[in-house]
């Protein structure tokens, strides 16, 4: 997923939920599957959401949850797209770039 | 990807256009400008129907004031400016951030605010700054993330607030007598946070229809055949064709964290000038994390190359191939307004997917 988009969310699959690392009030984070890659988002904003729920994910936060129907047309069109590739980066950490 | 239905929803269109004076539809959101683009979808609509590409883009309406201060924070000893790739490449008076960096400026490009106060917090030693750009779908993540801040009391953590809402842009290119838009084809993921309902105002004060949309191309076809009929009944509603992603009431917990954080106030829009109530500052218990504050910093000045009328086109008065500049001097490898700067930006989209410039 490139880091460029602004306006787009990516659907995604929760796979597990663990109470937040470094910000104990934070929410919990969750591990979203993105068609086989993995990556930690923050439920902060979307606190109702469970594992195995579909979720919209945007600069790492999930917003919304959709139904699988939904999640895979979209995810079939950003791959159409090609917003997104079969993978994604590992974690979206920062690497500062030279 | 259902052909049958996308040839079904063009010919009710067409059906629809059929008789009418020319429609004019803005959408406003960038990724629907390439969508449309990169689908065919455009292509497929009647001539007498007009998409008009509005101020949807976040790096596109960022002054270059922003920029500037961008820069100049980014030169300064110790400091780190984390920002979304889109801004990297867009010129302030003293060139990009791209530029500073070869300059020996710290720029890390992140895919979230997270990432960023992940970053401040690993490096304790460097003053970080990062670029709040983007609407309202955007705009509480940053909020989340300063709440985070102010919890771990984290010191070398800034943001620059360049967060803009949606909705009071829409409302000023409605009060512009010369080029009247017809209906919205309005902001799909904006949605998902601030609603459908949201949209009500335009409705109800501007009597002008509105449609959600997500971005597959039969989704938008609904989208612009619910516009298309809305007008030629002289009916205004909204209409949310994006499904169980945009509910009316939007995502409540996500609005709350961003009113926790930020308070609307005026902001600049690219070439659009000072519009009141259309930006978002830091709250007073927040302040101590105003990246312009610290560091003595003015982001919205704004200033227009000569020749580039990213400004116009912005505001829908101007299609692409009306600028002198477009595909010669401005192109995607060096572009001069922020239009062609951003991959979302309407100059780009047609520089990409869009006819070839006659003459």
């Amino acid at each position: 997923m490139k880091g460029n988009n602004m306006c787009l969310a990516v659907p995604g699959k929760i796979l597990s939920i663990t109470s937040s690392g470094d910000d104990p009030l934070g929410g919990q984070l969750a591990l979203v599957d993105f068609q086989g890659s993995r990556v930690e988002v923050s439920l902060q904003l979307l606190p109702s959401a469970r594992e195995g729920d579909w979720v919209l994910v945007h600069a790492g936060f999930a917003l919304q949850t959709l139904n699988d129907a939904e999640a895979r047309e979209l995810w079939e069109y950003l791959l159409e797209a090609e917003v997104v590739s079969g993978t994604l980066g590992e974690t979206g950490e920062a690497v500062p770039e030279v | 990807m259902n052909q049958d239905r996308i040839q079904r929803l063009v010919r009710e269109i067409t059906e629809t256009c059929e008789g009418q004076t020319a429609i004019r539809l803005m959408e406003v959101c960038g990724t629907h400008t390439v969508a449309l683009f990169r689908s065919g979808v455009k292509s497929l609509l009647p001539k007498s129907l007009r998409l008009i590409s509005g101020p949807g883009c976040p790096v596109c309406v960022t002054p270059q004031g922003y920029v500037n201060a961008a820069c100049d924070v980014a030169g300064r000893p110790g400091v780190t400016v984390c920002t979304y790739g889109d801004m990297v490449r867009v010129r302030g008076r003293d060139g990009s951030l791209a530029d500073c960096r070869g300059r020996g400026a710290r720029i890390v490009t992140v895919y979230s605010a997270r990432d960023a106060l992940k970053y401040a917090r690993q490096h304790p030693d460097e003053q970080v700054v990062f670029l709040a750009v983007g609407f309202e779908t955007t705009a509480p993540t940053t909020a989340a993330v300063v709440m985070e801040a102010a919890r771990g009391s984290i010191g070398n953590f800034f943001v620059l607030m360049g967060h803009k809402l949606a909705l009071p842009a829409m409302m000023y290119l409605l009060e512009s007598p010369e080029f009247p838009i017809d209906g919205f084809i309005c902001p799909g993921h904006v949605s998902v946070v601030i609603g459908a309902h949201a949209y009500q105002p335009i409705v109800q004060r501007y009597r002008k229809p509105c449609a959600v949309t997500g971005f597959e191309p039969a989704q938008m076809l609904e989208g612009i055949l619910s516009l298309v009929r809305q007008v030629a009944r002289g009916e205004a509603r909204v209409d949310n064709v994006y499904g169980t992603a945009v509910s009316d009431a939007g995502n409540p917990v996500a609005r709350a964290c961003m009113y926790d954080v930020f308070e609307i106030a005026p902001a600049t829009w690219r070439a659009l000038g000072n519009l009141p109530g259309s930006g978002l500052e830091l709250r007073e218990p927040y302040r101590r994390f105003d990246a312009a504050a610290r560091f003595e910093l003015e982001t919205h000045e704004d200033f227009e190359p000569p020749g580039c009328r990213c400004g116009e086109v912005l505001q829908g008065k101007l299609e692409p191939h009306g600028c002198n500049l477009f595909g010669t001097v401005c192109n995607p490898a060096n572009p001069i307004g922020p239009c062609m700067v951003s991959s979302e930006g309407t100059c780009a989209a047609w520089y990409k997917y869009g006819p070839p410039k006659k003459g």
